[in-house]
């Protein structure tokens, strides 16, 4: 038999998140920014099927970073999560606040429980009827929860990219500042300038759904012409 | 087959909120928690017998025009020989483009279409892309079907589908029977307690590429003359201002007829039935 060495519980759970981080790091960023019309949700995503950014309920949208199978079940789980919580009481019931204490509940007994972390970190964001009732969650591999302010940034070289991003910040930006703002943050740890469309995942929770497009599903994914488009508009 | 981790994960892979709902939370299903075999026998506390007293949805009518499908509902539930409700509506958007009308005990049929709603809006979420038409219609084929217990015990669901097939682009209908039983209707189609004499209606006031309008007109109509001969189906009540619901769907969704052009139709209607001075 083989013998076991003791390993302190301090080295284990260090371990365990320096794996987790370096799997993060590999990947590449994803802006999240509460702006006047909404939220506006971009991720640098060369795929055009394969989403880290994800409708999960009337005003909840979800954005993630790290092993796509591993977000991606979450991603699922969530969507359950909110469905089965607004049939059983009301839409209205479903709250990013309960979805992401589940989230960071099942994150941090995968973390400790399981034999390797989730590589991921995950955003769920809420748009409010006025600016000041947007909820921004960020959730990290271990489980932790914070309630951010203004906007998230994850993934890659996420502190370049928030430097850029918290540089330009302002409550007042509509839709194409916060995607042009979320551009600027993508490049920012890169060479280049400028992004392909081709190269960009965007979606945005609307405000004004109800009212402009009469749904309560705040959730809308833009297209490349649409992002295109958007970007052309009059600064 | 051997249990492994993969085969269970594959097991456990569904777009379907329905299967997910029985598996997880049976107990919020509107059908099926129940075995049959152990369904008390048809009636109730004192009354062994008599069918149980539960509001019934009723007349719900819908055709093809020109653009799409339409579909419209009266606003009358029934309780034997009580109007149980005179505001309730019995059409809904099922998703973007679709809708669904319901005959039949009204609880288990706003039940049934909560379900089907959130199912339809799961799947989307899930898969990313809408599901087809056809594959809307037979999840409903399966809910009714999930019903028929509740159904040989006098409380049925009986669903009319209607939905715009974007890859073929024309509008579609679908009608149900309580086992479940999916047929596409051709044209128009009505079911619940006024639909003969709706569908003899239709049967002279349809006609081929209809307007959106004339469609809209024709519903009425129609619903008009099954509540003239059916006692349990509701007519245009201008004294409550209460107007049919009706939905149209075409290439660009599902949107409801707003009520004042309601109005509009439903007075040119009677007006048209008062001026003919007609008996019978």
């Amino acid at each position: 038999m083989t013998q076991q060495f003791y390993v302190s519980p301090e080295q284990l759970m260090k371990d365990r998140a320096d794996f987790a981080r370096k799997g993060i790091a590999r990947g590449r960023s994803v802006v999240v920014i509460s702006c006047r019309d909404g939220i506006a949700l971009v991720a640098e995503n060369a795929s055009p099927s394969l989403h880290k950014i994800g409708e999960i309920y009337d005003k909840i949208a979800f954005a993630a970073v790290g092993k796509y199978n591993e977000f991606e079940s979450l991603r699922q789980a969530g969507v359950r999560y909110a469905d089965v919580r607004g049939y059983s009481y009301d839409r209205e019931d479903v709250t990013a606040r309960g979805l992401a204490s589940v989230y960071a509940q099942s994150l941090g007994a995968v973390f400790t429980a399981e034999q390797k972390p989730f590589e991921v970190e995950l955003a769920v964001a809420e748009v409010g009827q006025a600016q000041e009732a947007d909820h921004l969650y960020r959730l990290t591999f271990d489980g932790s929860i914070a309630d951010e302010h203004g906007f998230i940034v994850m993934g890659g070289q996420a502190d370049k990219v928030s430097e850029a991003v918290a540089a330009g910040w302002q409550g007042e930006l509509d839709f194409a500042g916060a995607i042009r703002l979320a551009l600027a943050g993508l490049v920012a740890d890169k060479e280049t300038t400028t992004l392909p469309v081709s190269a960009l995942e965007v979606a945005v929770l609307d405000r004004g759904s109800e009212s402009g497009r009469g749904t309560r599903r705040a959730f809308r994914r833009l297209e490349d012409p649409d992002i295109v488009a958007l970007l052309a508009e009059e600064k | 087959m051997q249990e492994t981790t993969a085969n269970r994960v594959a097991a456990n892979a569904t777009s379907s909120f329905t299967e997910h709902l029985q598996r997880e939370r049976p107990d919020l299903m509107p059908f099926g928690q129940v075995p049959f075999n152990q369904l008390p026998a048809g009636g109730h506390a004192g009354q062994p017998g008599a069918p149980l007293q539960a509001p019934h949805g009723t007349t719900i009518v819908a055709m093809t025009y020109a653009g799409g499908v339409l579909m419209a509902g009266d606003r009358r539930a029934t309780m034997g020989n009580v109007i149980a409700s005179r505001h309730i509506e019995k059409v809904f958007p099922a998703d973007q483009y679709s809708v669904l009308g319901i005959a039949g005990t009204a609880g288990i049929a706003l039940d049934i279409t909560r379900l089907f709603q959130v199912e339809l809006e799961h799947y989307e979420k899930i898969e990313g892309t809408l599901l087809s038409l056809d594959g809307k219609a037979n999840r409903l084929g399966a809910m009714v079907r999930g019903n028929l217990p509740m159904a040989m015990q006098g409380l049925a669901v009986v669903p009319l589908f209607a939905g715009f097939d974007r890859p073929a682009g024309f509008g579609r209908l679908f009608s149900y029977d309580v086992t479940g039983g999916r047929y596409e209707e051709q044209e128009h189609h009505a079911v619940g307690s006024g639909s003969m004499f709706a569908r003899g209606a239709l049967k002279k006031l349809w006609r081929p590429g209809l307007s959106e309008q004339d469609a809209v007109a024709v519903a009425v109509e129609a619903l008009y003359d099954a509540a003239d001969d059916d006692s349990a189906t509701g007519g245009p009540d201008p004294v409550r201002q209460l107007w049919p619901v009706v939905y149209i769907v075409n290439r660009t969704g599902a949107f409801r007829v707003p009520d004042r052009d309601l109005a509009a139709v439903a007075g040119r209607v009677i007006e048209s039935r008062t001026v003919a001075q007609r008996e019978a």
